[in-house]
């Protein structure tokens, strides 16, 4: 097994695919979103209560590769509790690290979700990593306008 | 198995000088080109390129004879005469043009014998690939005809029982692939062709996984049309053809216009050449022509007759290596039965984008993903799978490389546990 593979799938990415957290109903929040990776049939939707710009409930459900599902169950751990503001913050790093093939190095606010720092380097994974955040996103600019 | 084939040809090929430990399985996708074909096509473009079919200088004429020369050599290759190959940019292209071909013949502009109607049958199977499915799909919207399949069972395989279920007296297409992308199962074709005789229906092959692999007479087999693509035959991409025989095509619509296709125009309308002409609307992919009938040659000189004993074995190995372990589902035909040189499997416990990643990483170049077979896969009950496909220069070792990987997957997902 190669260092490179390694890295990539850390425990902790293992482990959160196998016992994904922040599992849930999203419909049992007002915003919710859908997410589909048409390449390899991976989707996820991801639903959000906000409260005076708190997220205040947080639940998603899916299915897909280990990279996808723990992306997910990560981001759950890491934006459950969070203001709208910061969400949209963790969200736009998160992205701009995994757009950037590795090279750029996530801050301490991304917690665990630094490990996909790694998977940055896999251009066909990106999208993998992405996909609750996007969902996400979408959600959050939705209550924004609401 | 050939001793010229395998191991003996990666010398040819570039990229296997670039990556001489890969274990390229992904021939399926597209295959690798031999230093032949990227010459040819190099030297057209740095001596003879000029423009074809357009002006009286001696350049055109020149490069007017290679391309010309190019379209010869692969109809000859596929058992067509050279009127009933038209150049296209893909396979995917040349199953459009058939199908808007026939989508204006439906709405009064061209021969009516391709006109469909209301309540008309297109039929097709369950495991096509999406480009030999879609088109056939919108076609049905804008005639009104109705689409129906074959439905294949949990191995993904249909059956030409359950095909001929589908045709009636208003079946007036048939639909299929040679050789599945996915399963590898391969079709009867002279069986479907008497079936959709039987009723007047017009047959579409897709060739694209047959035409590189396997010794094809398309005149032999009796289809209607039929369709593949350079790049899987170690051409180059953005050119394929599309095969129609010559009286079908004479008089099928064609679905592209403008320069170049015509014989006159006047304000209100314009006339259209025979085939091939008709079709090539347009600047044609000319170098590219070049090069595939330089991957022509290199196939006519291994002998297809060669290439397909070379890779039924390689396809047998790549079986065998699946079958002894535990937790991999092999997609498509049973073991020891026939099927083009490739095998899809489904790992129990790990996605196939996690599969193929874990190859990648010994150097095993798989495809993942739905193959653009989206119905197929839902029908096998996954979204996902991992394929390993096989060409001229696949090795057994690539075949054991790729059952010692996939034996080691599981238990690095943690999914043995």
């Amino acid at each position: 097994m190669s260092s490179a593979l390694e890295q990539m799938y850390q425990e902790l990415i293992l482990d959160h695919a196998k016992t994904p957290e922040g599992k849930g109903d999203p419909n049992a929040h007002p915003y919710t979103h859908h997410e589909l990776n048409p390449s390899c049939g991976d989707e996820i939707t991801v639903g959000v209560s906000v409260d005076d710009g708190r997220i205040t409930g947080l639940a998603w459900e899916g299915q897909g590769c280990s990279i996808s599902m723990s992306s997910a169950s990560i981001m759950s751990g890491l934006l459950a509790t969070s203001t709208r503001d910061e969400a949209l913050a963790r969200i736009g790093e998160f992205r701009e690290m995994m757009r950037s093939r590795g090279a750029v190095e996530p801050s301490e606010a991304l917690g665990d979700a630094a490990a996909f720092q790694n998977t940055a380097k896999y251009v066909m994974r990106v999208k993998c990593a992405m996909l609750a955040w996007v969902a996400l996103e979408a959600d959050l600019k939705e209550s924004l306008a609401a | 198995m050939p001793a010229h084939l395998g191991a003996p040809l990666r010398r040819d090929f570039p990229f296997f000088q670039a990556h001489p430990s890969t274990a390229y399985l992904d021939t399926g996708a597209t295959s690798q080109r031999p230093e032949a074909v990227i010459a040819a096509e190099s030297a057209f473009v740095q001596r003879d390129y000029a423009a074809v079919h357009r002006g009286s200088s001696m350049a055109t004429g020149e490069a007017t004879w290679a391309f010309e020369t190019a379209r010869e050599k692969v109809a000859r290759f596929v058992g067509a005469g050279e009127r009933e190959i038209v150049w296209a940019q893909g396979a995917t292209d040349a199953l459009n043009m058939v199908s808007l071909g026939i989508a204006d013949a439906s709405m009064g502009l061209g021969d009516e014998r391709f006109a469909l109607r209301e309540g008309d049958e297109i039929v097709v199977t369950e495991a096509e690939h999406h480009a030999n499915l879609i088109p056939w799909q919108r076609l049905a919207a804008k005639t009104g005809a109705v689409l129906k399949w074959a439905s294949v069972d949990e191995r993904g395989l249909w059956t030409i029982e359950g095909l001929r279920d589908q045709v009636t007296p208003r079946t007036r297409l048939i639909a299929f692939s040679h050789v599945s992308n996915v399963t590898g199962q391969i079709a009867p074709v002279t069986d479907i062709v008497e079936i959709a005789h039987r009723v007047g229906a017009l047959t579409v092959l897709d060739a694209c996984q047959s035409v590189p692999h396997l010794p094809v007479d398309l005149a032999a087999l009796g289809v209607d049309f039929a369709a593949f693509s350079a790049h899987k035959m170690l051409g180059p991409n953005g050119i394929g053809a599309l095969f129609g025989r010559a009286e079908l095509l004479d008089a099928l619509p064609p679905a592209r216009t403008g320069g170049s296709m015509i014989k006159v125009v006047s304000m209100q309308e314009a006339t259209f050449l025979p085939a091939p002409n008709r079709f090539e609307a347009g600047t044609q992919p000319v170098s590219q022509a070049v090069g595939f009938a330089a991957a022509i040659d290199y196939l006519d000189g291994l002998g297809m007759d060669a290439v397909a004993a070379h890779e039924h074995e390689i396809g047998q190995s790549l079986v065998e290596e699946v079958v002894r372990i535990p937790g991999v589902r092999l997609v498509g035909p049973a073991p020891g039965s026939p099927r083009g040189a490739l095998v899809s499997v489904i790992v129990d416990g790990v996605h196939a984008h996690d599969v193929g990643q874990f190859l990648d990483d010994r150097n095993i170049t798989v495809r993942t993903g739905h193959h653009c077979a989206q119905p197929l896969h839902r029908a096998l009950g996954v979204p996902s799978s991992t394929r390993a496909s096989a060409g001229v220069y696949s090795t057994p070792d690539d075949a054991a490389a790729f059952g010692a990987a996939l034996a080691d997957v599981r238990a690095f997902f943690g999914a043995d546990r």
